[in-house]
This record gives structure tokens, sequence and C-alpha cells, in this order.
């Protein structure tokens, strides 16, 4: 699996770590939004920005850019990070999310730089992915579109209408990652609504299914390539996470799926933990 | 009064067919009522730029704006029942919002579904779609109105829904006439009230004036086939003129047409008004002529409701 080279494996780790301090200090200066899944998901990020997708910040409507979707709306904070971080817009902006003259919506908007599709009613990105996909194979365009699912999302119905169409069209430049933290806002996900076991049930919906450890790029990478050899279906990459991921108090727990750092205290204790994580890498 | 009759659903398929050979940006969805809808006469024409995506409302209008959201002119049709109140949050979300090039086409709308009954009978879109911001809302009143109106929403940017009916409509305007958007159309003129009423109430209002006229009742009749938005000038202009208006629809009574004109009016130039409608009930089986004279819907319905008019006018 070494289909990356070392330098460029930590480099993806410092952005990860990035994306993590910048959803930290986002969250905390509004006052708002949602930590926990958005920190879950920094190396998934961090691999399709600086990595696996074809982008040009300069110009983020080029019509041969691979599209992403975040179907999980709530991850702005990472979501955000990762294009300001790409050089879709001025990092000192992001510390403006949620507030009144922002462009950074609670929810991703069209209105930033580097957006494909506005989301938050969770449920419904895979669809909009499977509209840009269908579009792709009508301009024989070769651009490939990405859709990231939480696993709670993944409760919607809308969301297995869309898996089962995507497989019906035979979508083979789709893939959806599913943000396998186990926890939603109210509870851990077994606890409200059986998903497991999950790899089964996409593969009888007619995908190819791989599960890895969400943590760690390489394994991402590796998935992401095998998903491009996939011919005639669809590729759906469940992401084995933790919520929370690399601040200690706010891992496995639901408290801060929709709670930034509580006071001072909270907010210093994560970003030295995330700081510390920083000096390993 | 003799009128030709013509499927507003025909026209609507045999202009997407014309739209689809002008041009390659134009696409069709549909979720397993194609064949109803007409948008299966597109599909046997572009099987490549039509997608039936089987009964999947939702899931249509969140493909619908990834579509658009790639460059492409897209066409999303069902019933109105399930294309307005069956995929709201996905229209709401994924179109409305992102201001998406998306045009709801539902056919079915009202209480003119006939047979199928209540379940069918879709009497809250208006509603639903004018109190969507982005969205913009039209009824045409014929056949030949259908014809423009698809053409003028295939050559706008951004989100509309287009309503039409499931009976056959009599043609009242000519080939010739324009359509323009926002803007009411005086079908008859009158001293006494005026009906403003939309789709297949214009013609019903029409065979009302006429009898009406022979009562010593001098309607005029205004087609506002477009709701959203509303054609303020003519609804203050025939207030000032007549100081009674008439609102007729195959819609609830509540947050269709004659609440946009009763918002014009209290803003503008209170008036004495009522409404023929849906009277806040769910329909019922039965044949779409006898389900608008059941309801108070047809010449009959609007004869009654404007001598009421004329009445507390004194």
């Amino acid at each position: 699996m070494s289909e990356v080279s070392p330098e460029k494996i930590r480099e993806l780790k410092l952005i990860a770590n990035k994306i993590r301090e910048w959803t930290i200090k986002m969250t905390y200066a509004a006052k708002s939004g949602h930590p926990g899944g958005s920190l879950s998901a920094a190396e998934i990020f961090a691999v399709l920005y600086f990595h696996e997708m074809r982008v040009d910040p300069n110009n983020p409507e080029w019509p041969e850019r691979d599209r992403f979707v975040l179907s999980k709306g709530h991850a702005s904070p990472a979501y955000y990070a990762a294009l300001a971080l790409r050089g879709f817009f001025p990092e000192e902006e992001l510390l403006t999310f949620r507030k009144i003259s922002s462009r950074l919506q609670g929810h991703p908007s069209l209105i930033v730089p580097g957006v494909d599709m506005c989301t938050g009613s969770l449920g419904q990105g895979l669809s909009a992915a499977i509209g840009m996909a269908l579009a792709a194979k009508l301009d024989k365009k070769d651009y490939r579109v990405y859709a990231l699912l939480g696993d709670g999302e993944i409760e919607e119905g809308n969301i297995w209408e869309a898996a089962l169409t995507a497989s019906t069209r035979k979508l083979d430049n789709l893939v959806a990652i599913i943000d396998r933290n186990m926890i939603q806002l109210d509870d851990f996900t077994d606890r409200m609504i059986i998903l497991d076991p999950l790899e089964e049930k996409w593969d009888a919906f007619g995908w190819k299914v791989m599960s890895i450890n969400g943590h760690d790029v390489v394994q991402i990478i590796h998935a992401l390539n095998e998903a491009k050899k996939e011919k005639g279906r669809p590729s759906v990459i469940i992401a084995h996470t933790v919520k929370g991921k690399g601040v200690s108090y706010m891992e496995n727990t639901a408290k801060y799926h929709g709670k930034p750092p509580q006071n001072e205290e909270e907010y210093e204790e994560a970003l030295k933990e995330i700081e510390d994580e920083r000096g390993k890498i | 009064m003799k009128w030709e009759y013509e499927s507003p659903r025909k026209a609507y398929g045999e202009t997407l067919v014309s739209l689809g050979k002008e041009r390659e940006d134009i696409v069709v969805l549909d979720a397993d009522l194609s064949t109803s809808t007409k948008t299966a006469m597109f599909g046997q024409e572009f099987p490549e730029r039509f997608f039936n995506v089987g009964l999947q409302e939702q899931n249509m209008m969140g493909i619908a704006a990834g579509l658009a959201r790639s460059g492409k002119t897209v066409f999303a049709s069902s019933f109105a029942v399930f294309a307005t109140g069956r995929a709201y949050d996905q229209v709401r979300q994924s179109i409305a919002y992102p201001q998406l090039n998306v045009k709801i086409v539902a056919t079915h709308g009202g209480v003119t579904v006939g047979e199928d009954g209540a379940s069918h009978q879709m009497i809250e879109d208006i509603g639903l779609m004018c109190g969507l911001p982005n969205f913009r809302v039209i009824v045409p009143v014929d056949s030949n109105e259908v014809r423009r109106v698809i053409r003028f929403v295939a050559s706008e940017k951004g989100p509309f829904y287009v309503r039409l009916t499931r009976p056959a409509l009599p043609t009242i305007t000519s080939k010739e006439d324009d359509f323009v958007f926002g803007k009411g159309m005086l079908m008859r003129d009158g001293e006494d009230i005026a009906i403003i009423a939309t789709g297949i109430e214009v013609s019903y209002s029409l065979l009302a004036a006429e009898k009406l006229k022979k009562e010593g009742i001098d309607a005029a009749v205004i087609n506002m086939s477009t709701i959203k938005p509303i054609d303020k000038e003519i609804i203050i202009k025939y207030a000032r003129k007549t100081g009674a208006i008439l609102t007729a629809e195959d819609h609830n009574i509540y947050n269709g047409l004659g609440s946009r004109v009763a918002e014009v009016l209290v803003e503008n130039y209170p008036a004495w008004m009522l409404r023929v409608g849906m009277p806040d009930k769910f329909g019922r089986s039965g044949k779409w002529n006898e389900l608008l004279a059941y309801y108070e819907m047809d010449e009959n319905g609007i004869m009654k409701a404007a001598r009421k008019l004329v009445e507390v006018r004194k």
C-alpha cells in the first residue's frame, strides 16, 4: 500500500491536524457549530482536498473539476477549513463562521467558493451527487463525484433511494464515504437504529464496499484508488472513525456533536491536545 | 360558448420534445408517472436525456438539483401531490435555496384529478410553492398557454413551479397570444365585479360572467396565470374600478390565488372580496366536473358567489 511517499503522508496528517485546530477555533469563536463530526472526518477531508480531488482553487467552478458533496452538512467547520487551507478563500475568514456578515453559513451554501452543493437537511446530498455523476456520463467528462455521509444520516430513507438508483445507473464515477463514528446527535447510533451489518446492506444494494480505518490516510488513499478501478458500479467506503477524534473529552460522546468547547479551559485543552499531536507527526 | 378542448399534459410533452430537439442541455426526470405526465414523449425521443427514477420523488428532486448544478436545464415531473408535498424538503433545500435551474412541472393539480380521490387531489401546492423563496409559480390556462409557459421557463434561469391539471382544458387563448410573465390577462371587461381566476377556473368564470350579464351583473374576468410574482397592478386597477373582487381556483381557499389577491388588496386598496375554491376540506372521488359542481367551483358556484358579493357590497 505504498501508493504515496512518506512525505506526502506526513503532509496529509499535518493538514488533518490543522483542520482539527480550525474546527475548534471556528466553533469556539462562533459559540456554536458541530465539532464532533468534523473532528472524525479530518483525515477524509485532508486526503480528498490535498491528494485525491482534481480542483482549482483559482477557478472554483472549473467544469472539469471533481465534485464533492458534504451530505452531512453539519461538518461544515472541517469542510470550510479544508477549502481555506486548499486556497479557495483566505484562512482568516474561517473565524467569521456563522457570523452575520460572513459567507460561511452554518451549513454549506453555494455562496462559499469551492462548495459544489448546499446541504444541511440530512439524507439529500447523495441524490445531488448522483445528478452530478449522471451529468458527467451524459457530457462524456471524466470528473468524479464524492459524497461524505454521516452514519446517523443514513437512517434517512432518501439515502436508500439514492443507493438503489446509483447502482441501477452503474455510476462508477461516484464514491460515497460514510463517516462511521457510531454517534448521532442524541445518542449512539446503535441505540437509535440498528445500522449493522452495514457492509452487507450496501453490498446488497449493488455497491462495491470497502471498510477502512478512517483516521489512516494511507487506507483512505488506497480505498479511493480501488474505487477508481471499479467499473459498472458505485463504491462506498465505510470509514470507521472516532467521534470528536483528537480532543479527548470530545471523543466517543454525543455531547459535542453540536456543541463547541464550553469555556476557556476546554478551549485551551482542546488546542493543546491538537498541538501535542502535531509534535508527534 | 363553444370551445375546443385539448390536453395540457400532451401539450407539455410535445413542447418538451421540440425543446429537446433545439437544445442539448434539456434533461427530463420523472418518477414512474411518465405515461400520465407525458414526459414519456421526451423519453422516447431522447432516452439518454430522460431519467425515470422509479418511485423516488425525493431522490428525483435531489438528482434534478445535481444535474442543474452541472449545467443542465432540468424538467422534473410527477403528480402535483408528490412533486410538491412528498418531496417538499428536497425541493426546499436542494433546489429553492441554491436557486438551481430546475423546472418542476406537475400534472394532476387540484380536485379535478377526479376519481382517484383526496389522496391524489393536491389542493395545497400553490401555497407550498409560493411560500418558497426563489420559486416562481405559474398555472397555465389552456394548452396554448402551456406551450408558451414551458418555452418561457426553459429560457429563464432558476426554479419554476408549473401546475397543470388532468382534464383537457378549453382553448380560450389563441396561438398568437403572448405569455407575459407576472401579468394577468383581461379576458373580458366588466364594471360591477372582477373575477380573478387561474387554470381551469378561468373558463368557468367566463361562462359565469356570460350568464351573470343576463342577470344584470357586469363581471370582468382576469386570467391570473402567474401566481408568483402576482400582478398587483391589475388587481388594484380592478379593485378601484369595481370595488368587488371574486377569486376562483382549483385549490384550497387558503394559501392559493385568493390569499395572494387578498394580500394585495389589504396592503393597497381594500375592497370587498370573496373566494371560490376548496373550502379547506379534502376532496372525494367522482368525475372532475361533478366535483367542481359539488364544491361549488363550476359556473353555478361562481355565479352564486358573485351574487353574494354584489349583495354584501351594497
